[in-house]
């Protein structure tokens, strides 16, 4: 009889983790509190630096799923050393468990100085994949945005919400969104409000020097420090020009929040099992950042994805694999 | 507005039994507003509010301008902390917003830095032979009239409607700097978005204007002003929020800081003096109250006995618009009968200082 792992959560490092196991023979059982699998990308429009379709990435992973069990609106409350204990108190045994249950997105209403959920041309990056997937970008009375304004790092390396890291991925996405709407819209004018930008991947400084040369779009290296809604219903920006070192106001149809990564929830319950160790940003901390970076204190206890740090897609594919591989060794000793 | 935030931030206020500090400005430029005050909580509200004759200035001003050293302010501040426990109270209230952020400094700095705390007892009790309790709640009186918004609501005579057209009157709300931007937990609704005027205004029947300066400080910044030649950095701080507030036509501001009040009031006239410009319907200016002034109003209060008077821009614009019936000529008139004497005729005050003065002088 094969050997059952649990895996929690049914985003793309969850899905890849138990494809692979299941190529390996072993039986695993997806467990997703959601009703479908896919995770956040679900609700993503296309992933950069390729601008391929995240349905796409999404349907090659289902496809590799035939042997896997899949359990959905049912979440884990605690991990114990024989298995998953879930919400209903149910106990599932299992010899081992992957934990994959991704990240959660900074609340951007954290973040008052900037309105959202208040001003009704405010949006967060999460909005525009939305708008995007439904083919209707527009300001909040139905019309075309002539001046947009991307703001980055929201809830993240910001040490008054809490957020001292940064969350990696949202400096590309906020370029890549500013060119998606750029295309949309060719007459509008886009500026990205930054205090860093960090294109740590593969084509990411490329895209981001395309964003300039070729889209036009304005990138002003200091953060916004208010925005305010106008009579009309526009929003009002104030921030500096750090490199002029010039104060700046200016009014725009839409404000976008790139909004950053924040630790899972469910990490702080899982970590009251003693082999789950938490970092103080409550991303859960592997047993070793190099050669175990996979792997829990408790031996039968993995991880892959965004549940130990920001990632991208890649980084979290790749993980669900290694985690797999880990399982299977552990499993045969 | 939506605002959704503000209910995430709540503070304890106490229902009754307050130690209230008055400010050193407010019974100068708005007389009546601190009686108001006393009056609405104590006849209006029944509640028991205590003063000590002797206590003084916090010497916030002197502190924020660098001349009143940290050491001397912690205990000019335990000092009345001492009146108020000698007195029998454990909440403590000040009128005004400078003094409230003072307060909130003080004894957070005493919890951050306990010895602080217990050096700033040694002083006091070898400069005075007082020992204190720190106060059990610490609350700006505008939080004290948002506690109790709904029951004036409910004693309210003059609702914040426009008598003539029905519609909620369009109001400004101003929050002090120090109410919340020290430590936005000690403000109702927060540093981003306070509620504790947009609370009273809602209840009393009012609509809150929004505008894209709404943050902004007024310009009392006590450089500004300390400093002559700083003024015009004041009054253009104000010009800007004004210039920011004048398309959405509001009918009054309110403010809880006696800086706010004042300076929102007088650069009006400085600027129509100025430049001609004026910010209010026909040529007028936009009234500027204090929050008791406002609930006195709401509650039928007489606009002279509330010292409304002496505001630079004239509110009888507002009184017609809320109905409320005022005798023209007993607008400078002390409360003794006597000529108090009136301002200059200038734009922000026209049509209000030409009535004729019928009472013999």
């Amino acid at each position: 009889m094969s050997k059952r792992v649990i895996v929690i959560g049914g985003g793309v490092a969850g899905m890849q983790t138990a494809a692979t196991l299941a190529g390996l023979g072993i039986h695993p059982v997806i467990i997703e509190k959601g009703d479908r699998l896919g995770g956040k990308l679900l609700n993503w429009h296309k992933l950069f630096p390729t601008f391929t379709p995240a349905g796409e990435v999404l349907d090659t992973l289902r496809r590799q799923l035939k042997d896997v069990e899949i359990m959905t609106n049912t979440e884990v409350k605690r991990i114990e050393q024989s298995g998953v204990v879930l919400n209903d108190g149910r106990l599932l045994v299992s010899d081992a468990v992957v934990v994959c249950s991704g990240f959660d997105i900074f609340r951007a209403e954290i973040k008052e100085e900037y309105g959202y959920g208040i001003y009704d041309n405010v949006y967060t990056t999460v909005d525009i994949e939305r708008m995007l997937n439904e083919g209707k970008v527009h300001t909040a009375d139905g019309h075309i945005p002539e001046r947009i304004a991307f703001l980055h790092c929201v809830g993240s390396r910001d040490e008054k919400v809490g957020q001292k890291h940064c969350s990696r991925v949202c400096c590309i996405t906020g370029v890549k969104q500013a060119m998606e709407l750029k295309e949309l819209f060719p007459q509008s004018e886009i500026y990205n409000f930054y205090m860093d930008i960090r294109m740590f991947g593969p084509g990411y400084e490329e895209m981001y020097r395309q964003a300039q040369e070729e889209f036009n779009i304005h990138f002003i290296r200091g953060r916004i420090s208010e925005a305010s809604e106008t009579i009309d219903k526009r929003v009002q920006i104030k921030a500096e020009d750090t490199l002029i070192g010039r104060p700046l106001k200016m009014t725009v149809d839409m404000l976008i929040l790139i909004v950053g990564m924040k630790a899972g929830a469910s990490n702080d319950r899982f970590a009251e099992n003693r082999g789950i160790e938490l970092y103080p940003s409550h991303f859960i901390r592997p047993r070793n950042q190099f050669v175990d970076n996979i792997c829990s204190s408790a031996g039968n206890i993995f991880y892959a994805g965004t549940v130990t740090a920001p990632k991208n897609v890649g980084e979290s594919l790749n993980e669900g694999v290694a985690a797999a591989l880990r399982v299977s060794k552990y499993l045969e000793d | 507005m939506k605002r959704n935030s503000w209910q995430e931030y709540q503070k304890e206020i106490a229902d009754d039994h307050y130690f209230y500090v008055r400010s050193c400005i407010r019974q100068n430029f708005f007389p009546g507003s601190e009686a108001a005050f006393l009056n609405i909580l104590r006849n209006d509200l029944g509640r028991d509010v205590g003063e000590e004759a002797r206590h003084t200035s916090c010497t916030g001003i002197g502190y924020h301008s660098d001349i009143v050293p940290l050491e001397t302010i912690m205990t000019v501040v335990a000092r009345q902390f001492a009146m108020m426990t000698e007195a029998g109270y454990e909440h403590f209230t000040s009128s005004c917003i400078t003094s409230f952020g003072i307060y909130s400094e003080i004894l957070e700095t005493w919890k951050e830095f306990p010895e602080t705390e217990e050096r700033t007892r040694e002083y006091l009790y070898k400069a005075t032979g007082r020992e204190f309790k720190k106060p059990k709640s610490l609350a700006h009186t505008s939080d004290i009239i948002f506690h109790h918004r709904e029951q004036i609501g409910k004693q309210a005579v003059r609702p914040l409607v426009n008598v003539e057209t029905g519609e909620p009157l369009k109001v400004v709300e101003h929050i002090g700097c120090h109410y919340a931007k020290l430590f936005p937990k000690s403000g109702i609704g927060g540093s981003e978005f306070p509620y504790v005027l947009a609370g009273m205004i809602e209840s009393w029947g009012g609509e809150v204007v929004d505008y894209p300066e709404r943050r902004h400080c007024c310009g009392f910044g006590f450089r500004n002003y300390l400093v002559q030649a700083n003024r015009g950095y004041s009054i253009a701080n104000s010009q800007k929020k004004l210039e920011s507030m004048a398309p959405y036509k509001p009918d009054f501001i309110v403010a809880n800081c006696p800086g706010c009040t004042m300076f929102l009031d007088k650069w009006q006239y400085a600027i129509a003096e100025m430049e001609g410009t004026t910010y209010g319907p026909d040529g007028q200016g936009i009234p500027v109250l204090s929050y008791e002034e406002m609930a006195g109003l709401v509650l039928g209060y007489d606009p002279w006995e509330l010292g409304m008077q002496m505001h630079q821009v004239a509110v009888e614009p507002l009184l017609d618009k809320m109905g409320v019936r005022y005798d023209p000529a007993a607008k400078y008139l002390a409360r003794n009968g006597k000529y108090i004497g009136q301002p200059e005729e200038a734009a922000v005050n026209l049509r209000c200082t030409s009535q004729p003065i019928i009472r013999k002088l």
